[in-house]
């Protein structure tokens, strides 16, 4: 029974979640979006600086449990220096193998906010450049 | 308004320790054992309570045996059927207080209810200039239908104040209950905090202008909190899950002259007395707000979770669940950095919804799971308040009457573990990054 709280508490969630990668605001983001998982109030707002289509730098503010915000950190420094078509690739499952720990259905929504919130930004890009009216989500473009 | 049973006039049996024991082995499920090898820990029945195997297998029976959709087929299935159904709203009747069984009506749980009056009643009645009172407690099921019904009548929402201590500020009613208020809608028991609110005052207040009062009575209704007398109730709706009955089954409790002036918000069979190519005219209650095919297995099912409960005694069930919540406040409120936000516990049921000045809610929960203990967390269907509580989450322990003193032990100590484990973690974190 120790194992399967420790696990939930592994030093890799914990160090993101308490001392984070790139925790805060960008002085000018390219784009930014938030979301927040309706059922238990995480909060994930996810500022990126593009350079072209790279990723030049990520951050982000939020507010939850420890799994949305560890999430969080972990893409950040997971998807600094990829590029917008890496990222459309990266899927679901992908995110959830950045986690490391082995979450429940419920608690993957937890793990996969931060990433929700990414998707949206890589989608609104996508429609940025082929110039299409965008989509009625709370994307600003700067 | 401190807690008290709804007397039968009888003796209440005393739930001790070995009564208990007994009843839980009419919950098969209690003794079922989660992520493989640990004991359930239930403590979670305010979001749906667990079925006793009297209700189980007389759901079965349903289907097994007299399986047959009622009030229609001139068959000896149809007619057990249709007597199972109806003997159900008898005993739901005589369960809240109601005078006769056609006061009560059956829809898919009690937010159908709360939207049965506020499309069919307010949204009908209101007009700009009315006021209905609401307060931040609410569950959204008693919140969303009456920001709907206003947003159509062009009415006004008002809510009553909260004290500090997160129970109604009734001191404040005068202000809050005018001329122009035309209904008032308030919990019997908050699903969050377990604040019992004084529904008689404030119903008589409502009355006194001529207002007619709402109780959603999910909570209050498990913890025989709930007599449709005590106030002279206009509306009440609960919902059969949160009572040992199954799913996808509520009700709708009305004053005979409030329920006739819901209009239908659903068309169709079993409600119509008469349909022409040029309209149609309405069945009596409770017909009339039953359209198309009832949940009639459902109701057999609801009938004996009623009985089963009144084998024991709502007022030993009260007053037991509030020996245990008693029992709860008294050992968590000893843990260090956990808050509760509630009232004292002469003012609430056996609902305890806490923070930890260091893990999320929701991490607690799951570290409690982890461990075998079942509880919720979230913001529970009440945002507003939440706002008010400044966090967006909290974790809730809620107990019935087959929980034991042992389990709340359990709880505590689950949670104690789960801080334990968070501090060593940090602590050997912190220690690693000198």
């Amino acid at each position: 029974m120790a194992d399967r709280l420790d696990e939930l508490y592994d030093d890799y969630i914990l160090d993101h979640f308490e001392s984070p990668y790139h925790c805060g605001k960008l002085e000018c983001p390219s784009c930014a979006h938030a979301d927040k998982n309706p059922l238990c109030g995480d909060q994930i707002r996810l500022e990126l600086k593009l350079d072209g289509s790279t990723i030049e730098e990520a951050w982000f503010q939020g507010r939850g449990c420890a799994i949305s915000q560890a999430g969080a950190s972990i893409l950040c420094e997971h998807i600094e220096g990829k590029t917008l078509e890496e990222l459309r690739d990266m899927q679901g499952q992908d995110m959830l193998d950045l986690l490391k720990v082995p979450l429940t259905a419920s608690r993957q929504k937890c793990g996969l906010l931060a990433f929700k919130v990414l998707k949206t930004l890589v989608y609104a890009q996508d429609e940025h450049e082929s110039d299409l009216p965008s989509r009625p989500v709370s994307i600003h473009p700067r | 308004m401190s807690v008290s049973p709804t007397s039968t006039g009888q003796q209440p049996e005393i739930l001790d320790v070995d009564r208990i024991q007994q009843v839980r082995r009419d919950f098969p499920i209690l003794h079922e054992l989660v992520h493989g090898d640990l004991p359930l820990v239930y403590l979670d029945s305010a979001a749906t309570s667990q079925k006793p195997k009297c209700v189980v297998d007389k759901i079965v029976e349903a289907y097994e045996k007299y399986n047959s959709n009622v009030h229609r087929g001139i068959h000896a299935l149809g007619d057990r059927m249709t007597t199972e159904m109806e003997s159900a709203r008898e005993k739901i009747a005589r369960f809240i207080g109601a005078s006769t069984a056609e006061q009560v009506i059956f829809t898919s749980g009690t937010t159908m209810s709360v939207n049965l009056v506020a499309h069919g009643w307010a949204a009908k009645h209101l007009r700009p200039g009315d006021e209905i009172l609401l307060n931040e407690m609410e569950h959204h099921a008693n919140f969303v239908p009456w920001q709907m019904a206003a947003q159509a009548s062009g009415a006004t929402l008002r809510f009553l104040p909260l004290t500090a201590d997160w129970q109604l500020d009734l001191s404040r009613l005068d202000e809050f209950i005018n001329s122009r208020t035309r209904l008032v809608a308030v919990a019997g028991m908050s699903n969050v905090t377990g604040t019992v609110h004084d529904v008689p005052r404030i119903a008589a207040a409502a009355h006194a202008v001529g207002a007619r009062v709402f109780v959603d009575a999910a909570q209050s209704s498990a913890h025989g909190l709930t007599n449709v007398q005590d106030g002279n109730i206009d509306f009440l709706a609960f919902s059969g899950h949160k009572l040992l009955g199954p799913t996808g089954l509520g009700i709708l409790y009305g004053k005979p002259e409030a329920l006739e002036e819901i209009q239908p918000v659903f068309g169709g069979g079993h409600m119509i007395r008469e349909v022409t190519k040029s309209g149609s005219t309405w069945a009596d209650l409770p017909a009339r707000l039953e359209a198309g095919t009832a949940a009639f297995v459902e109701c057999a099912g609801m009938g004996a979770a009623i009985d089963y409960l009144e084998s024991i005694g709502m007022e030993s069930i009260t007053r037991y669940e509030h020996s245990l919540l008693e029992l709860a406040h008294a050992r968590l409120s000893q843990i260090p950095g956990l808050t509760i936000f509630g009232p004292e516990v002469a003012h609430k049921g056996a609902i305890v919804s806490m923070v930890h000045e260091q893990i999320h809610a929701h991490d607690l929960a799951d570290l409690l799971d982890r461990q075998g203990v079942a509880i919720r967390a979230g913001h529970h269907c009440t945002m507003p308040l939440h706002e008010l509580f400044g966090v967006a989450a909290t974790a809730r322990a809620s107990f019935a009457f087959y929980n034991t003193p042992d389990e709340v032990e359990k709880l505590a100590s689950a949670i104690e573990k789960a801080i334990e484990v968070f501090q060593r973690r940090s602590l050997r974190r912190a220690n690693r990054s000198l």
